[in-house]
C-alpha cells in the first residue's frame, strides 16, 4: 500500500470518520472510541487470523456502501468485515444489535463457571467487562454447568478449562509467536477443549504471553496464583535490558513487592508488545527492573480505584450519537455532592473522600 | 412417468463397471465436452439453469463463472460427497451405483474449470464407497479417461478420493475445505470466498455430487433442453431420498412438476402411508429444513397445490413454507411424536457443532436439554418461549450455516406444532405413555376468499 491509500468514510452511530481502505468496521470504530467501538473477545489487532469467533462485535450494516447502498442482510462481524465507502453501521444504535449482543453473552455464561471470586482474572476480566455493559440480570439457564477434567500444563500457566469461551487467542498467540506449538482444540461443540495432546507442558519461552491474551480466567499466571487481587496491586511500567524481549512490562506491585509482571496493554486491553517468559516468571524483584512510573489505566477500570493520577477518562460521545444533548430527569449533582464534576479526580492524591467534595 | 436422466440406466444390471456404463452411451458427454471450449461448456450449464443440488440452491454455472483465473495458480474442484445431513441419501445411492456417471461429471467439470487435481470429499461413514469409486477411477484410467493427456487432448487430470472422519460440520464448504487440507474442520470466515481462495489458498469450487453428476446429461442433451425440464427456475430433474413412514423409501427421480401428493401418494413414487395411517407432517429438504405440518405440506397458505421444487416449497416463507433443501424428504404419519422429534435434531445438532463461535457451541446444547426436559415429562411452560428466543438468538449470528440448520427445526416445531409442545407440558404423565396424534395438523387450512 503506498501513501495514496484511498480514504474510505465511514459512519459508525451517526459520527462519521475516514479510514483507509482495508480497515475494519471494529478498528474504524475504535477510531472513534468511546461507546461507538464494539466489544471483541477474540479479535486481537496483534494476532493475524483471529476473530470472528465470539460474535460479541456484530453490528448492523444499514447501507453497504455509496455505490451499493443496500443494507447487509444479517449482523456481520465488525472485526473481519472490512469497511466501504459511505458504509454506514449501526452499533448501540441499533436495537437488533443490542439483542443479540445480550444473547451472545448469555451464551458466554451459561457453562461459564462464574467462580470470579476466586478466579485470578477478576478485575481485569474481559467477560467481566461484557457482561457487565450488555449482558442481563439473572440466567434462564436451569442445567449444570459443563466441566471439564483438570490438565496440568507446565509450571507456569494454570488452565482452568471450564472458564474458556473459545476465543482461540491462545491458539494463535502460540502459533505465530512460538515454532511449535503444543496445544490446541481437542474435541468439538459444547466439549471443545482447549488441552495438549497426552499431557504435555508448554515449554516455550513466549509461551506466558498466552496468559496476556486470555480475555478470561481460563489461563492465569501460576507464580500470581492467589497471591492478591489486581485491583489491591499497583500497576507500574518498567523495562529491563532482556536478550529475548524487548523488556519492556507492567509489574504490579504492592509496596516494593514485586508480585506479578505483565506485558503492557493497550485502552483495547491488548498488549503493546509480547514478553519474554524470563521477564514474565523470574524477574519478581524490584532491582530485577528500572521502574519509570505508575501505568496510565483506564478510568472505568476496578484497577484504577484508589489511584487516579493519569487515569485515561473514556470520551463520551453520546451527545453525537443520538445527535442532540441528552436530557436527564434528574442531575446527580443537585442532591449529592459527591463526584463533582469540577473536581478533578487525578488532581486528588490517594483515594478520594467525602471531605475532598465538601468546599 | 417423469423424465429419468441421471437415473436412467438405472435398470441394467452391471452399470457401476466401466464396459456396461460406456455400452449404454458413457463417457458420451465426456467425449463431446473435451472437443468444445470450457467457457462453452460454462455457458452451457449457465443455460442450462441448474442449481446447486446440496441444499442451498445456489446456481452452479454462476458459482463456476466467479471463479477466480489467477495466472499461474492451479485451480481445484473439489467436490462435496460429504453427505451427512439426516435424511438424505442420494449421493450415497449415486456414487454406489452409478461411479461412472459421477467420475465423467468430475472429468467435464474439471475440464470446465481448469482443474488438473480434483478431490472427492466423502463422508467417513461411507466406507466402502471409496473402494467402489477407486475401482471405477482405475477403470476410467485405464481407458484414458483420466490422468495425463486424456483422450488426446492434452487435458491433465487427476481425482483423489479423500476419507471424511465423520464430522457433519465437514459438509459446510469451507470447513471441507480445512478439512481436506489437514486440518481441523472449522468453517472459515467469509470473505474470502472459496472461488478466491480456498484448498491451499487457491481458487477453488465446491459443488455436490448430484450437481456434477447433472453435468452429464446437461452435455449430453444441451442446456437449452435440460432448462425445459421442469419448472421456472426450478430446471431438471433431482434425486429425493424418501425415508420415514412411506410406503416404498428409496431413492426417486423427479422433474420437478408433479405436485407432493402425488409424489407422496401415487404408486410411482412413495405409494401412501403404510398400515392406513394418516400423513401428520413431512420435512421435505432434509432435517436442516423446517418441518411443515400435512395441510401445509399439500397445499400452500394461499390454497394453491404444492409442486415439487424450490419455489413451490419455499412458497410462503418461513411461516408457512419450508424448502427443497437437499432433497431428503422425511415423513411423519400421526403415531409419531413431533416433540420427540425435534428433541433428535437438536441432539444431532448439538453433538455435529464444531465449537467455533460461540451461539451455536453454546445455544444448540441447551435446546437440546430443554427439549430433553419437555420430551421426559420436565418441561415448564416458560420453556416453549425460551426455545423460540434461543433459536432466534442462534439464527443468522453464527459463522457458517450449520446454527440456522440447528435453528430452523426448533423454530418450525414450535410454529406449527406449539399445541403439542404444549399438551406435553400440560400432561407430563400422559405423554409419557401415548402420543398426541395427528389432532388437527391434517384439516383444510382456512384460505382467506381472494379480494
Amino acid at each position: 500500500m503506498s501513501d495514496q491509500a484511498p480514504k474510505f468514510k465511514v459512519t459508525v452511530d451517526n459520527i462519521s470518520i475516514e479510514v483507509p481502505a482495508g480497515t475494519t468496521i471494529l478498528n474504524a470504530a475504535r477510531m472513534i472510541g468511546g461507546d461507538v467501538a464494539p466489544p471483541a473477545m477474540c479479535y486481537y489487532s496483534k494476532l493475524k487470523d483471529s476473530g470472528g469467533k465470539c460474535r460479541t462485535c456484530l453490528v448492523e450494516v444499514s447501507k453497504g456502501s455509496e455505490k451499493d447502498p443496500r443494507p447487509m442482510p444479517k449482523l456481520v462481524p465488525s472485526c473481519r468485515t472490512t469497511v466501504m465507502d459511505g458504509m454506514e453501521v449501526k452499533n448501540i444504535t441499533s436495537e437488533k444489535v443490542l439483542d443479540a449482543r445480550r444473547g451472545i453473552v448469555e451464551f458466554l455464561l451459561i457453562n461459564h463457571p462464574l467462580d470470579c471470586p476466586v478466579c485470578d482474572q477478576a478485575g481485569e476480566c474481559d467477560l467481566q467487562n461484557l457482561s457487565y455493559e450488555h449482558g442481563t440480570e439473572g440466567t434462564r439457564y436451569e442445567f449444570p454447568r459443563r466441566t471439564f477434567e483438570k490438565e496440568d500444563i507446565g509450571p507456569y500457566i494454570s488452565l482452568h478449562m471450564t472458564r474458556c469461551i473459545m476465543c482461540f487467542r491462545c491458539v494463535f498467540t502460540a502459533d505465530q509467536l512460538t515454532d511449535k506449538r503444543e496445544h490446541g482444540i481437542l474435541e468439538r461443540g459444547d466439549h471443545a477443549q482447549i488441552s495438549t495432546m497426552l499431557n504435555k507442558a508448554l515449554d516455550h519461552e513466549f509461551i506466558g504471553n498466552v496468559i496476556d491474551v486470555c480475555p478470561v480466567g481460563a489461563l492465569t499466571d501460576k507464580t500470581f496464583r492467589f497471591k492478591n487481587r489486581v485491583w489491591f496491586t499497583k500497576p507500574m511500567d518498567a523495562h529491563r535490558d532482556c536478550p529475548t524481549c524487548t523488556g519492556k512490562v507492567r509489574l504490579w506491585m504492592r509496596g516494593d513487592e514485586v508480585f506479578r509482571v505483565t506485558a503492557r496493554k493497550d485502552q483495547w486491553g491488548e498488549v503493546e508488545e509480547f514478553i519474554c517468559n524470563d521477564c514474565r516468571f523470574h524477574k519478581k524483584e524490584t532491582k530485577d527492573w528500572v521502574i519509570e512510573g505508575p501505568s496510565v489505566i483506564k478510568r472505568s477500570s476496578v484497577i484504577a480505584q484508589g489511584h487516579y493520577v493519569g487515569t485515561v477518562k473514556t470520551p463520551v460521545l453520546i451527545d453525537k450519537v443520538i445527535g442532540k444533548q441528552p436530557k436527564f430527569l434528574m442531575d446527580i449533582h443537585d442532591i449529592s455532592d459527591v463526584n463533582k464534576p469540577g473536581i478533578e479526580l487525578s488532581k486528588i492524591e490517594g483515594p478520594a473522600h467525602s471531605g475532598d467534595f465538601k468546599s | 412417468m417423469g423424465v429419468k436422466l441421471l437415473l436412467e440406466n438405472d435398470h441394467i444390471e452391471g452399470i457401476r463397471y466401466y464396459d456396461t456404463y460406456r455400452k449404454n452411451g458413457g463417457y458420451r458427454a465426456a467425449e463431446k465436452a473435451l472437443k468444445m471450449a470450457p467457457a462453452d461448456i460454462v455457458e452451457e450449464v449457465k443455460k442450462s439453469g441448474l442449481r446447486g443440488r446440496g441444499g442451498a440452491g445456489f446456481p452452479t454455472g454462476m458459482k463456476w463463472s466467479f471463479l477466480a483465473k489467477p495466472e499461474g495458480i492451479p485451480r481445484h474442484l473439489v467436490c462435496n460427497a460429504d453427505e451427512s445431513e439426516p435424511g438424505t441419501f442420494k449421493d450415497r445411492y449415486l456414487m454406489e451405483f452409478h461411479p461412472h456417471l459421477f467420475i465423467e461429471g468430475l472429468l467435464i467439470s474439471s475440464f470446465a474449470l481448469g482443474s488438473n487435481t480434483t478431490y472427492v470429499y466423502i463422508r467417513g461413514e461411507y466406507a466402502w464407497i471409496p473402494d467402489i469409486l477407486n475401482q471405477a477411477i482405475a477403470e476410467a484410467k485405464n481407458n484414458g479417461w483420466l490422468g495425463k493427456n486424456i483422450q488426446g487432448t492434452g487435458f491433465d487430470c487427476e481425482i483423489y478420493v479423500h476419507r471424511g472422519a465423520g464430522a457433519y460440520i465437514c459438509g459446510e464448504e469451507t470447513a471441507l475445505i480445512e478439512s481436506l487440507e489437514g486440518k481441523r474442520g472449522n468453517p472459515r470466515m467469509k470473505p474470502p470466498f472459496p472461488a478466491v481462495q480456498g484448498v491451499w489458498m487457491r481458487p477453488t469450487v465446491v459443488n455436490n455430487v448430484e450437481t456434477i453428476a447433472a453435468v452429464v446429461p446437461i452435455i449430453n442433451i444441451g442446456g437449452e433442453a435440460y432448462s425445459k425440464i421442469g419448472v421456472g427456475k426450478s430446471t431438471g430433474t433431482k434425486l429425493l431420498s424418501v425415508c420415514g413412514n412411506v410406503k416404498k423409501q428409496g431413492v426417486y427421480e423427479i422433474d420437478m412438476t408433479i405436485s407432493v401428493e402425488e409424489f407422496l401418494y401415487s404408486d410411482e413414487y412413495c405409494g401412501g402411508i403404510p398400515n392406513g395411517k394418516r400423513l401428520k407432517a413431512c420435512i421435505p429438504g432434509g432435517s436442516s429444513v423446517p418441518i411443515v405440518p400435512a395441510n401445509l405440506l399439500l397445499k400452500t397458505a394461499k390454497g394453491e397445490t404444492r409442486i415439487m421444487n424450490y419455489e413451490s416449497l419455499s412458497d410462503g416463507g418461513f411461516a408457512s413454507g419450508s424448502m427443497m433443501g437437499s432433497g431428503g424428504f422425511i415423513v411423519l404419519d400421526e403415531d409419531q411424536c413431533v416433540v420427540r422429534h425435534t428433541m433428535t435434531l437438536a441432539r444431532f445438532y448439538n453433538h455435529e457443532s464444531c465449537g467455533q463461535c460461540s451461539p451455536c457451541r453454546e445455544g444448540t446444547g441447551w435446546m437440546y436439554k430443554i427439549l430433553k426436559n419437555i420430551e421426559y415429562g420436565k418441561g415448564k411452560m416458560s420453556d416453549i418461549d425460551l426455545l423460540w428466543d434461543i433459536q432466534r438468538k442462534i439464527e443468522g449470528n453464527t459463522i457458517c450455516p450449520l446454527g440456522d440448520a440447528a435453528a430452523w427445526p426448533v423454530a418450525a416445531a414450535i410454529r406449527h406444532f406449539r399445541d403439542e409442545f404444549e399438551w406435553h407440558i400440560k400432561n407430563p404423565e400422559e405423554s409419557q405413555k401415548r402420543n398426541f396424534g395427528l389432532a388437527h395438523y391434517a384439516d383444510p387450512i382456512h384460505v382467506a376468499a381472494a379480494v
